[in-house]
């Protein structure tokens, strides 16, 4: 039995934990942990509840438009005005969603991820012309090495051209994903936290020079996702196509659907979607989703036993920091009693088994580009290409939504706040399903409820001890090196964790995050 | 200019109970761009070494951590700690920790204190670290605390910066930086009441409002996409302190009232808890100048 310890995990958002029992070189046992409550639900009670949506953006800074779009889905229905959202609204909401997914996934493949694979260090011997590389090396050969330095050293495998292009994309992408934003923001106002989206659609009128505006600054994103960012993650994937089998995890996918294409639908489940809801698993067979299915369970989470086992719109959040056996502030939601992976992933492979065509054409065409099959999606390595498919999905439809906007027009209906009222929000965002739910009494808030995707994805063990998404991806992988552990980050980071935490690998006598001390 | 002739200023970034927004609006820096900010000299001579930063550096776990501890033992009086996130005080901190030493985890709380000690100066950025946020709004269930709240519980003189904002606008950072870096520390005359910096907070946003005419003719809009000021929608540009409506975000394309909606009173201390939001607020919250 070795131990190793990661602590912590960084090139993720927010604060994780995650022990693994390592045993001839193969881990035996992980657990990942959430390490920061702020309490938020709690915060939001006894509000006014069209605070929600300013509020809860305010859970990510990096996917703040997901919880937007929830938490407006989540009012629009608890006050009555699912199914009245005028299309510019509708749309408009689209092409803000689209436009932080873009940036989103950009910035996780090449800021987050990418480093993982990616020497930059090696860039010391560069002898090309290119100015943005000569000034990298410039910056190495001074010595001062932040933050590219310390590192996991030994698997960087990129022959030297696609290392040097890598690098270049790696600057390249910081300005695409900062002019991703700056697009939303033509209607969103400001990134992060646009301020557009709001209960009953959106803040503004759609005017044409904003539109134009929009068009061709999503084709010079389309060019880089085209080009650069789709081609690179394949070009990365085949070096290191290990990845292709490493971290499966538990294998199945749910996704809630997302990006509306019709307003005059109230039920999310039903309601014509770009992204179909559903759940599939490694045997490629599509099922249907539904709502009621899910439950967050507590054991092992630093919260009451008594709320656990409740679906989200009767939870609750009671801390109990002292709670034996407990060892995360995440809960562990869970889909009719079982482990679900939700994200990218999901979203394709659910849509790739359930009829969309586009989808298909898109994963089937890429796969034999590189003589895969769709069981390799099923990987760390997957995960990421399932991203950059994705992205480009997004992308090349938003561009169509823009044209069905009608300058003008409305994309605001006026709604009369209710007294008492329950609403749900189901969305996809860029991490994977992410659920809000809300209780209105006496025309506040009573109860709200967030499930987001990493709390899916990083959740600890449940009430029948079946450990979470990521513990089951990171269990039965064979470390290399333990000194240098990337078996372990390409795992996590192939997540895209929205959480800030640490990695563990515990030794034999193990456990120790039962209990916690405080240093 | 030779290696040896380039000032290096250590830096620390360390979050706390925050969103990463302020991280992910840093990273919008147009003139530098990010890429300048982290590789090249942000001013002729002086380049912020970024020792520890949680998104974007390479490193994690024990390696990472020693580079943080080392930059404060080493570097004492020397590097800038730029803190994002409020800190968590309930229970001694148990709500919020970052990594471990000697196998105990080390909360944010410890983390601030005996960073922010020897540091030459210490920036709260974000509304949350610069007097609580979100995380420290009613009931404030961790008892978040702003960095000048704990600096001041511990006895830490270090001079201290505040640059508020939800996020904070890139420019607001990158123009203290590099302030700090050709002509030292803001002297009094340089910052307001709550720390911050004048040359970014030192007029409300009614002062600049492009819908400002609309509120001297009482011009005011009923419902979200109507002409005129949005006043009566609950903006609170007349009681918010910042340069949004001039400086404009995202590459300057647009902010907040631009896009139809309201202020919502981003860089002001107790964000959030005047609330609700989509209400006119009350006239007394007025400020006399305006």
């Amino acid at each position: 039995m070795g131990k190793i310890v990661i602590d912590p995990v960084s090139r993720i958002e927010g604060h994780l934990k995650v022990e693994a029992v390592v045993d001839d070189g193969e881990v035996k046992e992980a657990k990942s942990a959430g390490m920061l409550f702020r309490g938020l639900e709690l915060i939001m009670r006894d509000r006014d509840p069209r605070d929600a949506q300013r509020i809860t953006q305010r859970i990510c800074g990096v996917c703040p438009t997901s919880h937007s779009i929830a938490a407006t889905l989540n009012l629009d229905s608890a006050f009555g005005i699912a199914d009245k959202i005028p299309d510019n609204g509708r749309i408009i909401r689209n092409l803000i969603l689209g436009a932080a997914h873009i940036a989103d996934h950009i910035l996780h493949f090449y800021h987050l991820v990418a480093l993982d694979y990616v020497d930059v260090a090696k860039l010391a011997k560069y002898e090309g012309n290119n100015p943005a590389l000569n000034s990298i090396k410039d910056f190495i050969v001074r010595g001062e090495l932040g933050p590219f330095v310390p590192r996991y050293e030994g698997d960087y495998r990129l022959p030297d051209n696609v290392n040097e292009q890598a690098i270049a994309h790696y600057v390249a992408a910081f300005d695409m994903r900062r002019k991703s934003q700056a697009m939303l923001s033509l209607f969103g106002g400001k990134m992060p936290h646009n301020m557009g989206i709001i209960p009953g659609g959106v803040a503004s009128v759609p005017a044409v020079d904003n539109m134009t505006s929009f068009l061709w600054r999503l084709k010079e994103l389309q060019e880089f996702i085209d080009n650069v960012y789709l081609p690179d993650v394949l070009a990365v994937a085949q070096v290191y196509s290990d990845y292709l089998e490493i971290g499966c995890g538990c294998g199945k996918l749910l996704a809630y659907g997302s990006y509306e294409l019709d307003g005059k639908e109230a039920d999310l489940t039903k309601r014509k979607r770009l992204f179909k809801p559903g759940t599939t698993s490694t045997d490629l067979k599509f099922g249907d989703f539904k709502p009621d299915k899910i439950a967050e369970e507590v054991k092992h989470s630093w919260y009451a036993d008594s709320i656990s086992g409740k679906h989200p719109s009767r939870g609750d959040v009671i801390p109990d920091e002292e709670k034996s056996g407990a060892y995360s502030w995440l809960k562990s939601p869970r889909y009719d009693g079982m482990v679900f992976e939700v994200g990218p992933l999901a979203r394709i492979m659910v849509n790739y088994v359930g009829g969309n065509t586009m989808v298909k054409n898109l994963v089937d065409s890429t796969l034999s580009q590189v003589n895969l099959k769709p069981a390799a999606m099923f990987s760390t390595m997957g995960r990421n290409l399932a991203r950059a498919l994705e992205t480009k999905l997004i992308a090349d439809s938003m561009v169509d939504w823009i044209l069905q906007l009608k300058p003008g027009e409305p994309a605001y209906v006026s709604y009369e706040l209710p007294e008492e009222a329950m609403g749900m929000g189901l969305v996809g965002a860029a991490r994977g399903a992410l659920g809000h739910w809300i209780e209105i009494k006496e025309g506040k808030i009573a109860n709200y409820q967030v499930i987001t995707p990493s709390t899916w994805n990083i959740s600890p063990m449940d009430d029948k001890n079946q450990p979470g998404p990521l513990e089951q991806a990171i269990t039965g992988t064979k470390i290399r090196d333990e000194a240098n552990p990337f078996e372990i980050v390409r795992i996590v980071r192939s997540f895209d964790p929205c959480l800030a935490c640490s990695v563990h690998l515990l030794s034999s006598k193990g456990r120790d995050l039962g209990k916690f001390k405080v240093c | 200019m030779k290696g040896s002739d380039i000032k290096e200023y250590p830096a620390v970034w360390l979050q706390a109970a925050g969103c990463t927004g302020c991280s992910v609006s840093l990273l919008n820096v147009i003139n530098p761009s990010i890429k300048n900010l982290l590789v090249d000299q942000v001013i002729p001579g002086h380049h912020i070494n970024l020792r520890f930063h949680p998104t974007v550096m390479a490193g994690a776990g024990a390696p990472a951590i020693d580079i943080m501890v080392d930059t404060s033992q080493k570097k004492k009086g020397g590097y800038i700690l730029i803190v994002e996130g409020a800190i968590p005080t309930a229970k001694n901190g148990i709500h919020g920790v970052v990594g471990e030493r000697d196998g105990k985890p080390v909360t944010m709380l410890s983390w601030v204190e005996e960073l922010a000690k020897d540091a030459l100066a210490v920036i709260a950025l974000g509304s949350c670290a610069a007097f609580g946020g979100i995380p420290a709004a009613y009931p404030n269930p961790t008892e978040c605390r702003s960095v000048g709240e704990v600096l001041q519980t511990k006895g830490i003189n270090t001079p201290l910066v505040n640059i508020p904002g939800c996020p904070p606008h890139p420019d607001w950072f990158v123009g203290t930086v590099a302030s700090i870096l050709l002509t030292g520390l803001p002297g009094p005359e340089d910052i307001d009441e709550h720390r911050r910096p004048k040359a970014f907070f030192g007029q409300t946003i009614h002062e600049n409002c492009p819908r400002r005419a609309y509120y001297d003719e009482n011009k005011f809009a009923k419902k979200f996409g109507d002409p005129g000021c949005n006043y009566e929608l609950g903006c609170r540009g007349p009681i918010t302190h910042a340069d949004c409506p001039v400086r404009l975000w995202n590459d300057k394309t647009n902010w907040c009232v631009g896009c139809g909606a309201t202020c919502i009173g981003c860089t002001e201390p107790g964000f959030f808890d005047i609330s609700p939001l989509y209400e006119k607020f009350s006239e007394a919250a007025l400020p006399e100048e305006v």
